[in-house]
């Protein structure tokens, strides 16, 4: 019986090896089953779902006026100390002081991309852009400043 | 020889696996007392990943915290955000609509399937065959793309906010999550055919790394690990949170305790889950994602538990509160840290060849050891 048992034994273990081997065969001659992406190769036809999360951004519109009333909802939700308003006052025409934005500082390389700051915007001012290659020479390269040079906020933002 | 266990003696060797080990999936640091072949003594080394999430968690708001959970065990990083959401909400007193609890059930089950999926490859691999991992990728990266489409994000979500969840599904997600049940039907019979029926690794598995039913609860071991020696543990059958009690599915046991028996149950395991998500997809039900919650949330004085099944096992999060903005205290009760606290008692005895087998089956995710 012990005869039996280990003929019964190595042609069970030939048999699972054959199954594998077929699996792998499988592949081998379908090629159209491959689905491997050649990144950087498709950067072209590469596209990423609206919702990735890659860096926070400010949208300008073509006026070069953005909706940030540097309320610092943001800042106050970042987990990590990503965002730094630093705010001014503009004299309007009546001579009021109304509180507009300098600069908006955002610190990339602090950055988990938690979305966090974007929920909390009242305005919808900033929002999550599809880049994810974000690798400089240099470490200063990564603190940006979101609002452009001379924007505005936008008429009837509050 | 009994006392001889756990004992250096003269002409022992001592070896270290890690922190810096392909095996060992990441920076956990084994030192090990070797006679000839056979392992006396497995001492593992924690520490090299330590982020001090709890301690870190103290200054963040109940908002901001549960991102960091995501950094945890990062394979279930869905499942951690959901206990710590429970966890507030417990606290808060808020009742969660019915679709962001459908819409949480369903992404948690996603994440369990995907977590499996890099563990069988990852498992595969250890033992020597690389092909498993590129065949579990395939079917990972389907997930990793809905999760991308709907939550933003391929790994670290952050899509559980304290009330519901962050943003509404995306218009597709239904028909990718259709499209994935089809795919993955075609080919989970090739799990079976490349690894679970090959001779070599069932030669490996069978018979090695032997954790006992009455071990298994009192090294605490929980998931995956301990339902292979017939513990029954799975929380979301024994302490159903969101709406498990309704759901149709089994709690997989094995009575082996062996390698092989740990590996059956995550394999049958991704089965149930694909029964859960079939159940679901069809009938998420319309209304909110989100409950109304305060901009600034505080909770009640007071101490708040709340337990999931993550992929791993069981998590706890508790939270003490004084009242304030931030926690006084959260203390996160992981997996991974009491499943390797039996690996020293299934290896000894063993054969060093059969420790990295018996270490695949625990299914350690280092990052969530540390903290």
């Amino acid at each position: 019986m012990f005869i039996v048992d280990y003929v019964k034994d190595v042609y069970g273990a030939m048999k699972s090896l054959l199954v594998g081997m077929n699996r792998t065969g499988y592949y081998f001659t379908h090629h159209k089953e491959i689905i491997t992406e050649e990144y950087p190769d498709n950067r072209e036809t590469l596209i990423l779902p609206e919702r990735f999360r890659g860096e926070v951004v400010m949208a300008h519109d073509e006026n070069n006026e953005h909706a940030c009333t540097g309320c610092s909802a943001c800042e106050l939700a970042c987990p990590n100390g990503t965002i730094k308003i630093i705010n001014k006052f503009d004299i309007s025409p009546e001579g009021k002081k109304k509180k507009a934005i300098d600069t908006f500082v955002y610190h990339l390389e602090l950055c988990t991309m938690c979305g966090l700051c974007v929920e909390a915007c009242p305005t919808a001012a900033i929002n999550m852009a599809n880049t994810f290659e974000h690798s400089v020479f240099n470490r200063g390269q990564l603190t940006k400043r979101l609002n452009k040079p001379d924007s505005k906020l936008k008429a009837g933002v509050e | 020889m009994v006392e001889e266990i756990g004992k250096t003696a003269e002409g022992d060797l001592i070896i270290n696996v890690g922190p810096q080990h392909p095996a060992t999936h990441g920076v956990l640091h084994l030192i090990i007392t070797l006679n000839g072949e056979t392992i006396k003594k497995v001492e593992p080394h924690l520490g090299y990943i330590h982020r001090s999430i709890e301690k870190m968690c103290e200054s963040l708001t109940y908002r901001q915290f549960i991102y960091t959970t995501s950094r945890m065990d990062y394979l279930s990083a869905h499942i951690n955000n959901h206990a710590c959401a429970l966890t507030v909400e417990k606290g808060l007193g808020i009742e969660i609509p019915a679709r962001a609890q459908v819409i949480r059930v369903l992404m948690d089950e996603l994440t369990r399937i995907a977590s499996h999926e890099l563990w069988w490859g990852a498992m595969a691999m250890d033992l020597g065959a690389f092909t498993p991992f590129f065949h579990a990728f395939r079917e990972r990266e389907t997930i990793n793309d809905i999760m991308e489409e709907t939550c933003g994000a391929r790994l670290t979500m952050n899509y559980m906010v304290p009330g519901g969840v962050m943003i509404d599904l995306h218009p597709n997600f239904q028909n990718r999550v259709k499209n994935f049940l089809t795919l993955y039907k075609r080919k989970i019979h090739e799990y079976d055919e490349l690894v679970t029926g090959n001779i070599i690794f069932q030669n490996r598995m069978k018979g090695v790394g032997v954790l006992s039913k009455e071990a298994a609860i009192s090294f605490g071991v929980t998931g995956p690990a301990a339902r292979g020696s017939g513990v029954s543990c799975d929380v979301r059958k024994l302490y159903p949170y969101e709406i498990y009690n309704s759901l149709e599915f089994d709690e997989i046991l094995e009575t082996e305790g062996d390698s092989f028996a740990r590996y059956m149950v995550r394999l049958r395991e991704m089965n149930e889950s694909i029964k859960i998500i079939e159940q679901l997809i069809d009938n998420i039900p319309e209304g909110d994602f989100q409950a109304k919650t305060k901009a600034v949330l505080k909770l009640p004085k007071g101490e708040y538990y709340q337990r999931v099944e993550t992929a791993r096992g069981e998590l706890g999060v508790y939270i003490v509160s004084e009242g304030g903005t931030t926690p006084y205290r959260i203390k996160f009760r992981s997996p991974g840290f009491s499943n390797l606290s039996c690996l020293d008692h299934i290896t000894r005895g063993g054969k060093i060849g059969d420790l990295i087998a018996s270490m695949g089956t625990l299914d350690l995710v280092i990052p969530d050891i540390d903290r």
